[in-house]
């Protein structure tokens, strides 16, 4: 059962989380909760948004809210050495943002997790959102992160479960990214 | 600010104070003159030493001190790395830890590119950015005197994060090299809070 914090981190609507249900950001959470991290990082992006609040609802977890994503690849090194294991949550458009920044967990060999919600490859109605989408697989590979793919809610949590084994026991820095297919287009 | 302030606070001097007061606190510096600088004081394993990753010694430490909630964390940085990330500030000021001490070693230059002016010789004011991001104290020292009395402040319990601007004289200092393995620091480190390698 997930106890439901109250404070400036409260989230909005859990309540279809405690059952253990919760589509797949549930179940989401609960996989990266059996991993043990218990630190999330994220800029706020409509397709985490329910992963977001699920983290930010969970008083075993401390959530910070980000101005830009590279400051989340940082805390997340910060909190690796301190013994404790966090996960970084953007979208693509973000990706762009971090890439000197990953110089810290690929030079450091820190465990390091990101999950991306990719915008621009899936009925797409914003063109500004393009080039950062094809850059952003080509961009983390060059600095030196290991890139996994999502296409349906059941690859998600398989895909996410595995790749926070290898980050977090094999000292990996991994990008998991979440097709927008899966996500759905973006509602206007 | 005046340009020109800080022309009697030397930088090796106050970290030297900051550091002999540490009081069990784990370090994280900024790359450049502020990881020599602390390095300069002895090599010890809770140092965490920056190379690199420029606007990410605040959030390193930020990570650390929400790892490490009964630990002091001190990171020690630059004016130009911190003016990288004044985003951070706000991050941090939203997260509010109780146990970050963030001092920003100002000689209101990029020491390491050529001496080129920073904004904070030029009406940037980093300590007030600090407030305004709503941590617990955030002000500017310039002299000795005032390094020591924060010394004493510093063992103080704090109602969230704290920022000190340390206006100190420009120029060029011998390197203190610390170890560029960063592999190698991050596994000391860790080793120093009972952590396995990884």
């Amino acid at each position: 059962m997930l106890r439901v914090k109250t404070g400036r981190h409260k989230g909005c609507d859990v309540t279809d989380a405690g059952d253990g249900d919760g589509g797949w950001p549930g179940a989401l959470h609960r996989v990266l909760r059996d991993q043990g991290v218990r630190q999330m990082s994220y800029v706020p992006d409509a397709g985490h948004a329910a992963l977001i609040d699920l983290f930010a609802a969970d008083v075993d977890v401390t959530s910070n809210v980000l101005t830009t994503e590279e400051e989340g690849v940082a805390i997340a090194v910060g909190a690796w050495l301190g013994g404790m294991r966090s996960v970084l949550l953007v979208q693509s458009s973000g990706v762009g943002n971090c890439i000197n920044m990953l110089s810290l967990p690929v030079i450091t060999q820190t465990p390091f997790l990101m999950l991306v919600t990719m915008r621009g490859e899936w009925a797409e109605f914003n063109p500004w959102q393009m080039p950062m989408s094809r850059a952003t697989e080509a961009s983390l590979t060059a600095i030196g992160v290991t890139v996994m793919r999502a296409e349906t809610p059941e690859d998600l949590i398989a895909v996410v479960d595995q790749a926070a084994t290898m980050a977090f026991e094999s000292d990996q820095q991994i990008a998991v990214l979440i097709g927008q297919r899966l996500l759905g287009a973006k509602k206007w | 600010m005046v340009s020109g302030m800080g022309d009697e606070l030397d930088r090796r001097a106050a970290v030297a104070k900051l550091l002999a007061a540490r009081d069990g606190a784990l370090v994280v510096t900024g790359l450049g003159s502020p990881t020599y600088d602390v390095h300069a004081c002895g090599d010890r394993d809770d140092n965490y030493y920056l190379w690199g990753a420029m606007g990410g010694a605040a959030l390193t430490g930020l990570g650390l001190a929400q790892a490490q909630p009964d630990r002091r964390v001190m990171v020690i940085t630059g004016d130009g790395e911190q003016l990288m990330a004044l985003g951070s500030l706000a991050t941090i000021g939203v997260a509010r830890p109780r146990n970050l001490d963030i001092i920003v070693i100002d000689n209101q230059h990029f020491g390491e590119t050529g001496m080129q002016g920073s904004h904070t010789g030029q009406g940037v004011d980093l300590a007030g950015v600090a407030a305004s991001c709503d941590f617990a104290e955030a002000r500017q020292i310039e002299t000795l005197a005032e390094v020591d009395a924060l010394c004493d402040a510093l063992k103080s319990a704090a109602t969230g994060p704290r920022l000190f601007v340390l206006k100190v004289k420009a120029g060029a200092l011998p390197r203190s090299l610390a170890p560029r393995d960063a592999v190698f620091v991050k596994n000391r480190f860790r080793a120093h809070l009972g952590f396995a390698p990884g």
